[in-house]
């Protein structure tokens, strides 16, 4: 007998979708299989590695951890959506690219989005503030100091495009919150 | 790695929900932040015949504070009870020991109250709790289902809610609703210390201290909490090993040598019996000092 499927609707990285899924789907799989957004990776998929993480309503959550049909009606920011407006490297994939804050790069999409929200919130954070930021975050390849060096020059980098930002439309964004909030460079000429 | 199936509820109000686990009995596992119970479910420790999802529930997201107590609802994450800042003006505590609980992400979905229903030994909240000496509020639907969904509820306190390793008292049909942390009153300090292997594993040994003194500075009452020393949060009063003892000066070794002495802590992978008992004896000393510096300076 086929498993009961539950109707959801999310909005991934700012476009509606609507789902039937089974209960048990994890957020996870939702987003890999049924939308086929790859930027998200499970690792360890019990909420220990946080190769999984992602934004609802703004905040990171380990998509391996939840249930699809738990966050209906809610929004979700992917690796995919840390992208910058343009389609290329966002403040905080150029900041890991930079400082090769990744090897194999299989957690990184974990670290992107939970530094998105990070210095959205802590705009300056000290190199041992950046380390406490990606404290539940695991990577095999680093040894973790190019990352720490990624957070901080993502900082340099977000600060640098709010000074050339209105501030206006900044702050409505932020408080707006949700997948509005990530950190959309349409300035940068790069 | 993928949970096993199970049927989905989803109750829009509190007394659907209490209606849907009072037909569904001891079948029925409540999912709040579920940032426990989807990793037990994702390794097939466990294997429920239905989920009742209380996420929907926005009336019990509440952080309260009134009255000399702090009343944390059902769906209130860590995250919120960690931020709410007339909860950490009133019981700094709370905020020392959510801090320690795993990572900011796993706060940002975990519960409060589910932690303590969960009644893991090596958790920060059931020990906060009975550090506190609060209690869980229990409702559940009673009446014949003519009469509709009248609300039973009964209050259980922490020192009688943790019964075992993952065992607390929630009976089939129950749900947890709030927790309430009484605020201690006059000179109060308080500190929340654990080790562990790496930030925001679960500790080795870790404790929660509550000092109070009198008019003169001096002790009047030291009681400590420890975590993963036993099958539950051990409550342990230190008050007769500094009573009377001017604040600063406090013989905090034989506080620490009575804490080492009433607990009975076991061997396993983590950390032998031994290390641990060391371990509470030298976090007694740190979080009774900084517990005790606080209530110097209230």
């Amino acid at each position: 007998m086929a498993e009961a499927t539950h109707p959801v609707e999310l909005t991934v990285n700012g476009i509606p979708h609507t789902l039937a899924v089974p209960a048990r789907r994890l957020l996870a799989d939702s987003l890999r299989h049924d939308l086929g957004l790859t930027g998200t990776h499970l690792g360890c998929e019990h909420g220990v590695c946080g190769a999984c993480t992602v934004l609802l309503d703004g905040e990171p959550v380990r998509s391996c951890l939840l249930f699809t049909v738990t966050v209906d009606g809610q929004e979700v920011t992917t690796m995919e959506g840390c992208r910058a407006a343009d389609g290329g490297l966002g403040p905080v994939q150029r900041a890991f690219r930079e400082c090769h804050g990744l090897q194999c790069g299989f957690c990184t999409p974990g670290f992107v989005t939970t530094v998105t929200a990070y210095l959205r919130d802590n705009p300056d954070p000290t190199a041992e503030e950046a380390r406490e930021a990606i404290g539940g975050n695991l990577c095999r390849c680093t040894g973790y100091q190019n990352i720490v060096a990624s957070v901080q020059r993502a900082a340099e980098i977000l600060r640098a495009e709010a000074r050339r930002a209105p501030r206006g439309d900044d702050r409505a964004r932020d408080e707006r919150g949700g997948a509005e909030a990530k950190p959309a460079p349409r300035a940068e000429a790069s | 790695m993928k949970p096993p199936v199970f049927a989905y509820h989803r109750p829009a109000s509190l007394d659907e929900a209490l209606a849907t686990l009072a037909d569904l009995g001891g079948d029925a596992k409540v999912l709040a932040g579920g940032q426990s119970l989807v990793p037990v479910l994702n390794m097939r420790l466990a294997a429920p015949a239905a989920l009742v999802d209380i996420n929907k529930l926005a009336e019990l997201s509440f952080v309260h504070t009134h009255d000399h107590l702090v009343r944390v609802g059902a769906l209130a994450r860590h995250a919120r009870t960690e931020r709410d800042e007339a909860a950490f003006a009133a019981l700094p505590l709370l905020r020392q020991a959510t801090r320690q609980v795993a990572h900011p992400t796993i706060r940002n979905r975990g519960t409060t109250v589910g932690s303590i229903v969960h009644a893991d030994p090596a958790a920060e909240m059931p020990a906060v709790l009975l550090l506190c000496g609060g209690s869980v509020e229990l409702a559940s639907a009673v009446g014949d289902g003519q009469r509709g969904t009248a609300s039973g509820r009964r209050e259980v306190a922490a020192a009688d809610f943790f019964l075992g390793p993952l065992d607390s008292d929630v009976r089939p049909g129950e749900l947890a609703v709030a927790a309430s942390f009484p605020v201690p009153t006059g000179r109060c300090g308080s500190a929340w210390l654990e080790v562990s292997r790496r930030a925001g594993d679960y500790a080795l040994c870790g404790v929660g201290v509550l000092a109070a003194l009198d008019a003169d500075s001096r002790v009047r009452r030291l009681l400590a909490a420890y975590i993963s020393v036993g099958p539950t949060p051990v409550l342990v009063d230190l008050t007769e090993a500094v009573a009377g003892q001017v604040f600063d000066a406090a013989d905090l070794s034989s506080a620490a040598a009575l804490a080492q002495a009433r607990i009975e802590p076991d061997d396993d992978i983590h950390a032998t019996a031994d290390y641990r008992r060391h371990l509470a004896g030298v976090l007694t000393r740190r979080a009774a000092a900084e517990a005790l510096a606080r209530a110097g300076e209230a």
